[in-house]
């Protein structure tokens, strides 16, 4: 097989613009949201009225029983026809949000649960209500807790991100489906963007051990 | 300097009225009355699940009561049922402070923060003075050189001495102990207990639940004995711990002296 180094080195940085233009802003917008939405959602799941526990749950529950493509396609070609048009990155910004908080919403539920009922008490008893103990005390150590599976909720969603291409939102996937279909080197240009995304998962790891390790500090080893 | 017994007219800080709690269908508490003088160290003992703890809990509204009622000498009583919501217990927790069995330390601060989370974020002092103050609290148990240390790098004893200076550090007029030496190895006990006997001497008022009854016999104005949710006996320690009336206290009593 004769691999054209020329192009693969021309669509480079192309590629790279998409990922640095398209997936990096896009993946971190949604997860920051939908870490936000993820809170409400845990917070309203533990909540003891009936009514928001169940409107919590509903929600992770569709979001987690629905594919994701479907959420985008609903959201971009479903909604215009009852009135809603909404342009291609906004779309994808509501999808891909909407979606880590139903799945991140659990991860953080669980973290808060594992911290000690004592640490709820001791923050009590040093006159705190129920919102600061949550603020100061529990949700930094449940933070520790929370981070590995989160990590992982985030570079499946840098990866998702590749989805917003069937959408027209120009990112690295896209950028290469263009190339490729222009070039006709398929194998080449996939094969270059699956790299450019490794790349990518790869430096996410690093920042994912670094904070761990910063975390860690205060835990025995 | 030893402990000056509060006399009968001093006035009391705090009482409790007619403690109810049941945990499902189980009645823990049965009515508990109780009142504590100031400066005045009352011991709880009892055998496990005679709802010692309990009452301790229901004292800062940890615990809410099904009935029943606590008020503080100044402010109005809380009177209690099953509707209390934890929001109004929160009124209690102003004027006491607890040291828990297991310490309950904040492990993601530092023993320094620890000390003056409840100062500097509930009480708005400044934060120069509530660090001020920790430190000097931090030497007179012994850890100033401690100050910056996570809790995971102290001992139980140390780490059971910051829970008494972080409850210290509030300023509140009543101290609650729930069995703070009953997690500790035996050899970190006595530190544990001489730092909470310099309190008592220093007048302050305490209420301690305990297993340790050589100490409350020491340290404690009165001793009340609980068993099974209701108060079997109460009286000075002499009396209680050395010549119980009640059957149940003289077999409580005579097992812990003789455990073999």
């Amino acid at each position: 097989m004769n691999i054209d180094w020329n192009l693969f080195l021309e669509s480079f940085w192309p590629i790279v613009r998409g990922g640095l233009l398209g997936t990096i802003p896009l993946a971190l917008i949604s997860f920051v949201l939908g870490l936000a939405i993820a809170l409400l959602m845990a917070l309203m799941r533990l909540s003891t009225n009936r009514v928001v526990s169940f409107i919590a749950r509903a929600y992770i529950s569709v979001i987690r029983g629905t594919p994701l493509l479907v959420q985008l396609f609903v959201i971009f070609y479903g909604l215009p026809s009852i009135g809603f048009t909404i342009d291609p990155w906004p779309s994808a910004i509501i999808a891909f949000s909407l979606n880590v908080g139903g799945y991140a919403a659990e991860v953080i539920r669980a973290a808060i649960l594992s911290v000690p009922k004592g640490q709820w008490e001791a923050g009590y008893t040093i006159g705190m209500s129920r919102t600061t103990t949550l603020r100061r005390l529990i949700l930094p150590q449940a933070a520790r807790v929370a981070v590995p599976p989160l990590s992982n909720t985030f570079i499946s969603l840098v990866k998702d991100t590749s989805l917003a291409s069937v959408i027209l939102v120009t990112e690295l996937f896209r950028k290469a489906q263009e190339i490729a279909a222009f070039s006709q080197e398929f194998m080449l240009i996939y094969t270059e963007a699956a790299l450019v995304y490794w790349v990518i998962c790869l430096v996410l790891s690093t920042g994912q051990s670094r904070l761990e390790g910063r975390l860690d500090r205060y835990v025995a080893h | 300097m030893s402990h000056t017994r509060p006399s009968a007219d001093t006035p009391e800080l705090l009482r409790a009225d007619g403690l109810q709690k049941s945990f499902g269908t189980h009645q823990v508490l049965k009515s508990i009355d109780l009142a504590v003088r100031k400066g005045e160290v009352l011991a709880l003992i009892g055998p496990s699940g005679s709802g010692k703890t309990t009452v301790l809990r229901c004292l800062n509204g940890l615990e809410i009561p099904d009935a029943g009622s606590v008020s503080f000498e100044s402010g109005p009583a809380v009177t209690f049922d099953s509707a209390t919501t934890q929001k109004k217990a929160q009124v209690l927790r102003t004027r006491s402070a607890m040291v828990f069995q297991n310490y309950n330390l904040f492990p993601h601060k530092t023993v320094l923060e620890n000390i003056i989370e409840g100062p500097v974020q509930v009480q708005k002092r400044k934060k120069s003075e509530a660090i001020t103050e920790a430190t000097e609290l931090l030497d007179r148990v012994g850890l100033a050189e401690k100050r910056d240390a996570y809790p995971h790098q102290l001992s139980g004893g140390q780490q059971q001495r910051v829970g008494i200076v972080r409850a210290l550090a509030l300023k509140p007029s009543l101290l609650l102990f729930d069995e703070p030496t009953s997690a500790l190895d035996p050899e970190l006990v006595g530190d544990v207990l001489r730092v909470i006997k310099e309190l008592a001497d220093e007048g302050w008022t305490m209420v301690l639940v305990t297993h340790e009854l050589a100490f409350a016999r020491e340290v404690a104005d009165e001793v009340v004995f609980m068993d099974q949710g209701v108060v079997v006996e109460r009286g000075h320690p002499d009396i209680v711990l050395r010549a119980p009336q009640n059957i149940r206290t003289q077999q409580f009593v005579h097992r812990l002296l003789n455990p073999f």
